[in-house]
């Protein structure tokens, strides 16, 4: 098996892995990371949700040879001590119920905000339309979402 | 906090022999309703074994434990239930470290999570819990400073002399506390006195649910574990003929291949299962096995063939006389059909569990709602003395009562014990969707009259779907199930509707089929609803009155006269406009009473749209408003998947739908401004994770009636073909 180098939140893993394995399985099962979540293996509900350069993919149809060099970022690389503006927003909205699927909608919406710091309803719907929450916890996504947003704002001056 | 699951038995007893004592109370209630509250000191943990683990701990430093023996799937029960036993032990929750139980009936009583029980059913005994160990450490403080115990008071995990001001911590009276016999049926604060039940503090869990600490049974790892999948048979009771295993087990990492059985209710249906040293090994291992299935001796079902089975079945009952003589004499009268489909749990974590079968222990962790059950089954099914069998729960990716079963620790048992070590058992997508047990789809016939006044005069409703019981019973498909009558096929409905309904007349026909049936959030109230509530509707217009004052009308208690005011009041139902569709129905289950008010509008794109649900939910007595209120908005879109958006389907005895490309979810876009509204009164506690779920589809179809007079009568339907 191929030997490829994962750069994950900062840190590099050496991983044994078949070239189309998905990146979700080598990211929770040969790094061991296990925040991002298998749901649906299919990029349908997107609990796997991960950042590539940056950008939000479904790492469970994404194989782990089509990373290359690119930098990725799990839910545990945006905080640890929970004090990232869409962190904080989940806790003051009370966003999860079981939470299975909350770190693949925290990765999308952290996404959304980098490329667009005042998104609306519209743009809001568009970014997270891919992350199902069988709880059904949207009504408090869009808020944190909101919330969060308007965290940013001030951090960032506008 | 800890991740609770993560701290083990040995972790804890190391952190009670540093500290050198703690305080265990466990108190389970036996019939008589007497208090078992016992001391474990440190002396006493080695032998105790898992009789440690019960609600409160409390070391020598101060620092307080509770246990929360039930599952967390996302109801809440991780915060609800030490919210209650702080607020009598008089602790901050913010400084106490929540863990999970596991199965011990004897310290906990029951465990199963279901028929939204967590509360309803057990908080005058988990306060009477806290009480208790408030008042033992209280009495020793009292003794210290020799003076009377009703002049001291406890605060902020400190006793307090009320006349001097002297005070000492919890900490430095555990030890004496341990010693003295427990107090009994210490009385409870009043309401007016809380200071944390009643009020929104934030989840405890939801800090572990962002960053990705939170363990769920997919996450769990023990040493040496084995990884396994499961081709299991495509129809539900295909039995294994022969298998061919070449190809998978040249797969590097694939240790072993057999046949592997799996208890669903009375039937063993069958699986090969691959084994493999990781979870990659195994699914690649699986792709290459070939299965010959013998599907022999029971039907190959389709949906159109249940349908029609099922609706043959409702003409099955023989007519009641009285009822149709009664029915005849009403000024108006209807009669029409309603149709609901199967659906899948799909929990966002597929099922998955992790067991370790030894020679005479089973050890068993995983995602799981019935812990006793799994318990007591893998023990009658395995041989091994209940007592040696320990089910650890894990945080759940949710439950709505798949998770509430024993067949998937069963068959992760069996496979290790053939393996002879722990083997995590993990469900694909797939898998977990097409292979059941599903909510069954269920079919209704009413009749109903209105008098000369408008008053409902007779109401009927027969019922036709497989009755989650027949799984049990012991006659062989395809028996079918003898009719029976005004049976009470009451669930969702409100029933004080039947106070003012002279003629009433229940009843249902078992349909016999191989597909496996289970209780789905709200069980058989998220089907009875729809078709009790949709009618009543039909009957308020068939009356010519408007369908909120009608059901006033109709529902003599006071309880739901304040429901339907409140309802009114809330919604602004008397000042609406004409351009939109407002439709009201309102169920009960579970001890919880939900109304819903939902209203929809045409757009200038002509497609009708859900533009607000506002529910309101009286469960009496309660602890955390804002988890009631995210349970109910969960619930609405639970519901509204279940109405509008997704069913499991059959062809050819196998599930069609097995992803969610196919089994299409709600999503942000179909989410609804949602308001949620709680009752106060002085009601006992009532359900909530449940509750607010089958009011969803009634009040959206009598919205849409509302605005189109189009009725709608078969579930699920597509809003842009209204």
């Amino acid at each position: 098996m191929p030997l490829y180098t994962l750069a994950i939140n900062g840190k590099k893993y050496p991983v044994n892995a078949d070239a189309q394995m998905p990146l979700l399985w080598a990211i929770r099962e040969l790094v061991g990371l296990t925040g991002t979540k298998y749901g649906c293996g299919m990029a349908q509900c997107g609990a796997c949700t991960v950042h590539l350069a940056g950008a939000p993919i479904r790492s469970c149809s994404f194989p782990v040879s089509a990373v290359l060099n690119q930098p990725i970022t799990t839910i545990e690389g945006i905080s640890k001590d929970n004090s990232h503006p869409v962190q904080k927003a989940w806790i003051a909205e009370q966003v999860p119920q079981c939470g299975y699927c909350q770190s693949g909608q925290i990765m999308s919406a952290v996404a959304l905000l980098k490329t667009n710091p005042h998104p609306t309803d519209e743009d809001i719907d568009a970014a997270m339309q891919g992350n199902i929450c069988r709880c059904g916890t949207y009504p408090r996504i869009r808020k944190a979402i909101k919330m969060a947003a308007g965290t940013l704002a001030k951090t960032n001056g506008q | 906090m800890k991740n609770s699951s993560e701290l083990s038995r040995r972790k804890f007893i190391q952190q009670v022999s540093l500290s050198g004592i703690a305080l265990t109370l466990g108190a389970y209630f036996p019939a008589s309703g007497k208090t078992e509250v016992e001391i474990v000191n440190a002396q006493l943990v080695d032998k105790a074994s898992t009789e440690l683990l019960s609600w409160i701990s409390i070391d020598t430093s101060g620092k307080v434990t509770i246990r929360n023996h039930r599952s967390e799937m996302g109801q809440g029960t991780f915060q609800a239930i030490p919210q209650m036993i702080a607020e009598e032990l008089e602790v901050n929750l913010d400084q106490v470290t929540i863990l999970f139980a596991p199965a011990n009936p004897k310290k906990f009583g029951p465990q199963p999570q279901e028929g939204s029980f967590s509360i309803r059913g057990w908080y005058k005994q988990l306060l009477q819990v806290g009480a208790s160990a408030r008042e033992m450490l209280i009495g020793v403080a009292a003794k210290q400073w020799a003076v009377d115990p009703s002049d001291c008071y406890a605060q902020n995990g400190q006793v307090i002399h009320r006349s001097s001001g002297k005070k000492l911590g919890y900490g430095l009276l555990v030890e004496e506390a341990s010693t003295l016999p427990p107090p009994q049926n210490v009385p409870l604060k009043s309401r007016k006195d809380y200071k944390i039940i009643g009020k929104s503090l934030p989840r405890q869990d939801i800090p572990l649910k962002i960053n990705g600490t939170a363990q769920f049974g997919l996450d769990k790892k023990v040493p040496g574990m084995l990884y396994a999948v499961v081709e299991r048979s495509p129809r539900f009771r295909g039995k294994v003929i022969r298998f061919d295993d070449s190809k998978t087990k040249a797969v590097a990492g694939v240790k072993n291949v057999f046949m592997v059985q799996r208890a669903v209710f009375g039937n063993l249906t069958e699986g090969v299962a691959v084994v493999a040293n990781s979870l990659w090994a195994a699914m690649q291992g699986r792709k290459l096995l070939t299965v010959e299935w013998d599907d022999s001796g029971f039907d190959h079902l389709d949906s159109d063939q249940l349908a029609s089975q099922m609706r043959a079945n409702l003409g099955k009952p023989g007519p009641s006389q009285k009822f149709e003589a009664a029915w005849q004499t009403s000024a108006k009268k209807i009669d029409a059909i309603y149709e609901t489909p199967y659906q899948s749990h799909s929990c966002m974590e597929p099922l998955n569990c992790i067991a370790h079968v030894q020679d005479n222990r089973i050890d068993i962790w995983g995602p799981i709602q019935e812990a006793n059950w799994i318990q007591a089954d893998l023990s009658d099914r395995m041989g091994i003395p209940k007592e040696n069998v320990t089910v650890n729960m894990t945080f759940l990716g949710g439950g709505f009562g798949r998770k509430g079963f024993t067949d998937y620790p069963h068959e992760a048992a069996l496979i290790s014990k053939t393996m002879k070590a722990p083997v995590q058992v993990v469900w694909t997508r797939e898998d977990d969707m097409r292979t059941g047990p599903f909510r069954t789809g269920a079919f209704y016939a009413c009749k109903g009259g209105v008098d000369s006044t408008g008053q409902i005069l007779a109401f009927q409703m027969i019922t036709a779907a497989q009755w989650i019981g027949q799984e049990w019973s012991p006659k062989p498909y395809p028996d079918p199930e003898p009719p029976s009558y005004n049976n009470g096929n009451t669930e969702g409905m409100l029933h004080p509707y039947l106070k003012a309904i002279p003629h009433y007349s229940f009843g249902g026909v078992g349909t016999r089929a191989p597909i496996p049936v289970l209780w789905w959030r709200s069980v058989y109230a998220s089907t009875n609803g729809f078709a009790a509530e949709s009618f009543i509707d039909e009957l308020a217009h068939l009356a010519g009155q408007d369908p909120l004052a009608f059901r006033r009308n109709h529902l003599p208690d006071k309880r739901y006269q304040d429901i339907v005011d409140q309802l009114e009041m809330i919604s602004g139902w008397k000042s609406r406009g004409k351009n939109a569709g407002w439709g009201i129905a309102i169920t009960e289950c579970f001890s919880g009473i939900c109304g819903h008010i939902v209203q929809v509008s045409r757009k200038a794109d002509g497609k009708l749209k859900i533009d607000k649900v506002i529910a309101l939910i009286d469960c009496g007595w309660y602890v955390n408003p804002d988890i009631i209120r995210a349970q109910v908005e969960g619930s609405i879109i639970m519901g509204l998947g279940a109405a509008i958006k997704h069913a499991t389907t059959f062809k050819d005895g196998k599930a069609v739908e097995q992803n969610f490309n196919t089994y299409e979810m709600p999503r942000m876009t179909d989410t609804p401004e949602i308001e949620v509204h709680i009752m106060e009164n002085d009601e006992k506690a009532g359900g909530v994770g449940e509750p607010g779920l089958p009011p969803f589809a009634p009040a959206l179809c009598n919205a849409i009636f509302d605005l189109t007079g189009k009725r709608i009568r078969t579930l699920p339907f597509k809003l842009e073909d209204v």
